[in-house]
């Protein structure tokens, strides 16, 4: 079961096209990340997920239904340009943005008190949010987006302009609220940030989808048969190597790298070194999404 | 609690609990109540008692006393002269020394230019004006007796003359008073276009200030952009209503209190004083005015205020809404406030010219053209308008009111979220056309 199902979604700005055909599935349960330099188009398909704006053509489903009004109360959302009203209270604003999304006064104010007491806070209750720093006001607002414990959880950049503490405190809690069964989708162009917490991807390049699906088998489609190999000694020449392997060595000698036709394994590999070097170590060269990505866009710059 | 309904509560709580709406609201009918009184107050105030001394060599003043605030007393121009007078007057309390020279034969108007005053400082020119107004009297009466003419019989030929209009339009005649059906007009159509650039002018900086907290794209993931829009419009707008008529009590309660128990007194002997010098004309004004008052229909009135002050509004506020989404900050939103703020400029000024000629075409057309009818028609509007074009006017800007809001919308739900670019008219062209 899919929590969200992007079907065929296309959306242009006058003379700008902003997406072009998308299709993407968002696994019920699943951390998901959409990634894509900037203005690839990933607030655009973020903003009709949320119904501020509607498609062009295409369709979105929401556990199998097309999305309806209704549903902006089972999404929460952390926009990339987020912020507070400056001038009002914290406990009044965050009763407010919890009404909005169609929580009952008493039950938001009981959450509120649950999350205000976990993050240490219930002290900046009447506090105007001017008063607040950055980091604690981020904080209300990573509250005021879950509060309302929605099925789906969307985050737009969500670490840019959060200190580490607070990023990593993020991190865990929205890997909590996973494990409690929130779909998480993550869309930033900071590929790096999300990588080791994120099953699915989908790679987002000039309005187009370019690649979709689970990271390991991704990495696995293109992973291209590199190894790295590390010497006790370092070494300053290879030899006796046949044409087809393209050996790098490091610096200092100590490592290799060996990209392996695919005709050849690392069976292949290790008895020609046997007799060069005395081998501690040998790991699998893994793409980062990153390089994947660069891959897949045919060398274009990511930034 | 449906969203809508929690906005337009937001917007009006965080307003009224404003510091700033306490002082405005009270201040407000302080200000107006003062207004009112402050003339009345000022006129009971007793002046200085001056005296001025007086050296008239020709005797054209005919040793007149002056009156108490402003005695005259004499010096003797066959002991005095100039220079002694002078002397006399430093050492004296007197305020001002009036000098009268005789030329060598009896000629007022060479008196009329020769006429010196002087003072131990500045003259007040409420003085000096008292003592020219004084002298041209005696001066003229001079010049009429050597033209064989006795001023009595000028006196006698002076006319007050009053007119009493009545309104046979009505089906009883009625008194009508047209300088108050003036002030009518005049003050609803002001306070109306005041109400509008006041309140739209929030609705503004309320768009601004959501966009530069970056806090609208959290709001409209729950609502509608144009629910969000509305919502702001009708919450400033309950604000507006509730300080309007906070002032209107206010002012009532003040004005009561400060005339009964301040004023009391003053009113009772001026009124006293004042009827002994006031003939019958003058007594029949107040009675006048309070027929003209009473003979307005005041339903339709209060009814077409109310309609045109909101309807005002609602179109204004619906326009600075859509400016505010298409700026960053509020010196951006000058180039855009300008073709906005030329009809309600002009509908003020028009004002002055429909009041002299309530049914023209100019008061016509003004009072039909939506962007300029809540202040025109309001001024029209004490002097009886026909039904069809108060008719025409209110659709009209009902009308207005429905495309306004829509093409606002447009703009608005696409400027909430553009961030740091400077926007053009061809841009605001383009947004009308996007899909929503």
């Amino acid at each position: 079961m899919n929590i969200l199902s992007i079907a065929n979604v296309s959306k242009h700005y006058g003379d700008y096209q902003a997406l072009s055909d998308i299709t993407i599935e968002v696994p019920t349960g699943s951390i998901y990340g959409l990634l894509g330099p900037n203005g690839a188009g990933k607030t655009s398909l973020i903003r009709i997920i949320n119904q501020i704006t509607a498609p062009d053509s295409g369709q979105v489903f929401f556990n199998g239904k097309p999305l309806a009004p209704h549903h902006v109360t089972k999404i929460g959302y952390l926009p990339e340009e987020r912020g507070l009203y400056r001038k009002m209270e914290v406990g009044e604003q965050a009763l407010y943005l919890a009404q909005l999304k169609g929580l009952s006064k008493a039950e938001a104010k009981k959450r509120l008190k649950y999350w205000f007491e976990k993050f240490d806070i219930t002290s900046w209750w009447g506090k105007k949010v001017e008063e607040l720093s950055k980091g604690m006001a981020q904080k209300v607002q990573f509250i005021v987006t879950v509060l309302h414990e929605p099925e789906l959880l969307i985050f737009d950049e969500p670490f840019s302009g959060f200190d580490p503490i607070n990023t990593n405190l993020i991190k865990a809690e929205i890997q909590e609220l996973n494990k409690k069964g929130a779909s998480i989708i993550f869309s930033t162009h900071r590929m790096e940030s999300v990588e080791e917490i994120c099953e699915h991807i989908a790679l987002i390049h000039q309005s187009k989808k370019i690649l979709e699906g689970r990271v390991d088998a991704i990495r696995k489609q293109y992973s291209n048969n590199t190894f790295e190999i590390g010497f006790s000694q370092p070494l300053t020449a290879l030899s006796q190597l046949p044409e087809n392997i393209d050996a790098q060595l490091s610096a200092d000698g100590t490592k290799g790298v060996f990209a392996l036709p695919e005709s050849l394994t690392p069976n292949d590999l290790l008895p020609l070194l046997l007799p060069q070097a005395q081998i501690v170590s040998m790991r699998e060269v893994i793409p980062s999404v990153n390089d994947i990505f660069i891959q897949a866009v045919g060398g274009s710059s990511v930034e | 609690m449906s969203t809508l309904s929690l906005i337009i509560k937001r917007e009006f709580l965080t307003r009224v609990k404003k510091k700033s709406f306490l002082v405005i609201t009270l201040l407000g009918p302080i200000l107006l109540a003062t207004l009112m009184i402050a003339p009345a107050l000022i006129a009971t105030l007793p002046d200085d008692n001056r005296t001025i001394m007086v050296l008239d060599q020709p005797g054209i003043l005919n040793y007149d006393k002056g009156s108490e605030k402003l005695a005259l007393k004499y010096a003797d121009p066959k002991t005095i002269d100039l220079e002694k007078a002078k002397e006399l007057f430093q050492e004296s309390e007197h305020y001002a020394l009036l000098y009268i020279p005789s030329g060598s034969g009896f000629d007022p108007d060479f008196f009329a230019t020769k006429i010196s005053l002087f003072g131990k400082k500045d003259i007040s020119i409420t003085v000096e004006n008292q003592l020219r107004d004084l002298l041209k009297t005696n001066i003229e009466n001079e010049k009429l007796k050597i033209a064989g003419v006795d001023p009595e019989v000028i006196a006698q030929n002076k006319t007050k003359v009053s007119i009493k209009t009545i309104n046979l339009s009505d089906k009883e005649e009625s008194v009508s008073f047209t300088p108050v059906k003036m002030a009518l007009g005049y003050i609803s159509g002001f306070f109306i276009y005041f109400f509008i650039f006041f309140y739209a002018g929030q609705v503004m900086r309320g768009v601004i200030e959501e966009k530069t907290n970056r806090i609208v794209e959290v709001i409209i993931s729950s609502v509608k952009p144009r629910q969000l829009m509305l919502g702001k419009i009708t919450g400033i707008g309950l604000v507006g209503l509730v300080q309007f008529l906070i002032w209107v009590v206010l002012s009532g309660v003040i004005y009561l209190l400060a005339s009964t128990v301040f004023l009391k007194e003053k009113f009772d002997t001026a009124a006293l004083a004042q009827q002994d010098s006031l003939d019958a004309v003058g007594m029949d004004k107040g009675m006048e005015i309070m027929n003209a008052l009473l003979a307005i229909d005041w339903p339709i009135i209060l009814g077409s205020f109310l309609f045109f002050f909101l309807g005002g509004y609602l179109l204004y506020s619906a326009l600075f809404a859509a400016i505010g989404s298409a700026v960053d900050n509020e010196t951006d939103s000058q180039q855009f406030m300008l073709p906005i703020t030329i009809p309600l400029i002009v509908a003020i000024l028009v004002t002055l010219r429909v009041i002299e000629n309530p049914d023209g075409a100019l008061a016509f057309w003004f009072s039909i053209f939506p962007l300029t009818s809540p202040i025109v028609m309001m001024v029209r509007i004490p002097f009886g308008v026909p039904l069809w074009e108060l008719g025409l006017s209110v659709i009209l800007l009902l009308l207005a009111f429905y495309g306004v809001t829509a093409l606002a919308a447009k703009i608005y739900r696409v400027g909430i979220l553009m961030y740091g670019k400077k926007v053009t008219y061809k841009e605001l062209y383009k947004w009308l056309r996007f899909k929503s």
